[in-house]
């Protein structure tokens, strides 16, 4: 498994999805800068790492979303290969028109920096294959710009190919608004691209895979990743 | 040339900053407020001389990056 995580000015979690990565798949990741033009060659999963790029300035992800490196990783996606953005990075794929739709302000405005649980939709996906389709996890999110907004049609698009990999829900696995801190639509955590290649979630599940820090309800993630390329 | 673009979310767009502010004016006393939505604004200086070419190069760098057009429209004001 050959990861790629591209750094750009303001990006903040590379090395908690490098460390990750490297805790559960024993391979070190590479980093890539911004203003590069290529991918390390025989990469098979590029990540766009959480944090502020560009100071979140015009709107998150706008101006990373046009970084030089992008042709790259826009190539690397047609050609099937793994994409996942966490956070910023799922902003920046949503501003580059790798993911539909947009993730807006907080409903509420306030900044969520807390624990949430998720439900994960569905295990035959490359992003969750370590999972049962159903389960709760409880991983950490800090945004302040996650609330997953697209027009009605794309909604029902994304709804009926199955592309909602993660929804907010009560610790029982509920839909409830009151557990949907963001606001977002149909309580959207993450969502795939067609071919499921491309994966976007605010959530952090690169912060819980390590005993010594706390639960590790994230390290599936990183485990299904790694199964499904060893699988490819 | 010397131009202005203005970008604002589209109607339906659930704006919650536009929301805080009209509760902070109606707090304020502020009278006859209705409701209030939060937009961006550009000021542009161009090298064309021509407000054709100016108003086609703003709308490139609107499609481009200054509108995200999935949420936002944009407006360009060519000043002269």
């Amino acid at each position: 498994m050959k990861s790629a995580v591209v750094v750009f000015p303001g990006s903040n979690r590379e090395g908690d999805v490098a460390r990750a990565i490297e805790l559960t798949s024993g391979r070190k990741s590479e980093m890539v800068w911004h203003a590069d033009t290529s991918l390390p060659k025989g990469t098979d999963l590029v990540v766009l790492p959480g944090g502020f790029s560009y100071g979140d300035y015009l709107r998150c992800g706008a101006i990373a979303a046009r970084a030089p490196i992008m042709d790259a990783v826009r190539e690397h996606a047609n050609k099937g290969g793994l994409v996942l953005g966490i956070c910023n990075g799922f902003q920046i794929l949503c501003e580059s028109g790798l993911l539909p739709g947009v993730l807006a302000r907080n409903a509420k405005l306030k900044f969520m920096c807390r624990e949430v649980y998720l439900r994960i939709e569905r295990s035959d996906t490359p992003w969750s294959r370590r999972y049962n389709a159903g389960a709760v996890i409880k991983v950490p999110v800090a945004h302040g710009e996650g609330n997953y907004l697209a027009d009605a049609e794309t909604i029902a698009r994304l709804e009926g190919e199955g592309r909602v990999l993660f929804r907010y829900v009560s610790p029982e696995g509920k839909l409830d608004p009151a557990w949907n801190y963001n606001g977002a639509t149909n309580a959207i955590a993450g969502i795939m691209s067609e071919k499921l290649n491309v994966l976007g979630l605010m959530p952090h599940p690169e912060n819980h895979v390590d005993p010594a820090v706390g639960p590790t309800d994230g390290r599936g993630f990183f485990e299904s990743i790694k199964a499904a390329l060893e699988a490819a | 040339m010397k131009a202005r673009v203005t970008v604002t979310l589209k109607n339906g767009v659930l704006d919650p900053q536009g929301k805080a502010i009209e509760g902070a004016l109606r707090s304020l006393g502020v009278a006859g407020v209705e409701s209030v939505r939060q937009g961006k604004v550009f000021d542009v200086e161009l090298s064309v001389k021509d407000k054709p070419a100016a108003e086609a190069a703003l709308k490139n760098a609107c499609e481009k990056l200054l509108a995200n057009t999935v949420i936002e429209n944009y407006r360009v004001e060519v000043i002269g």
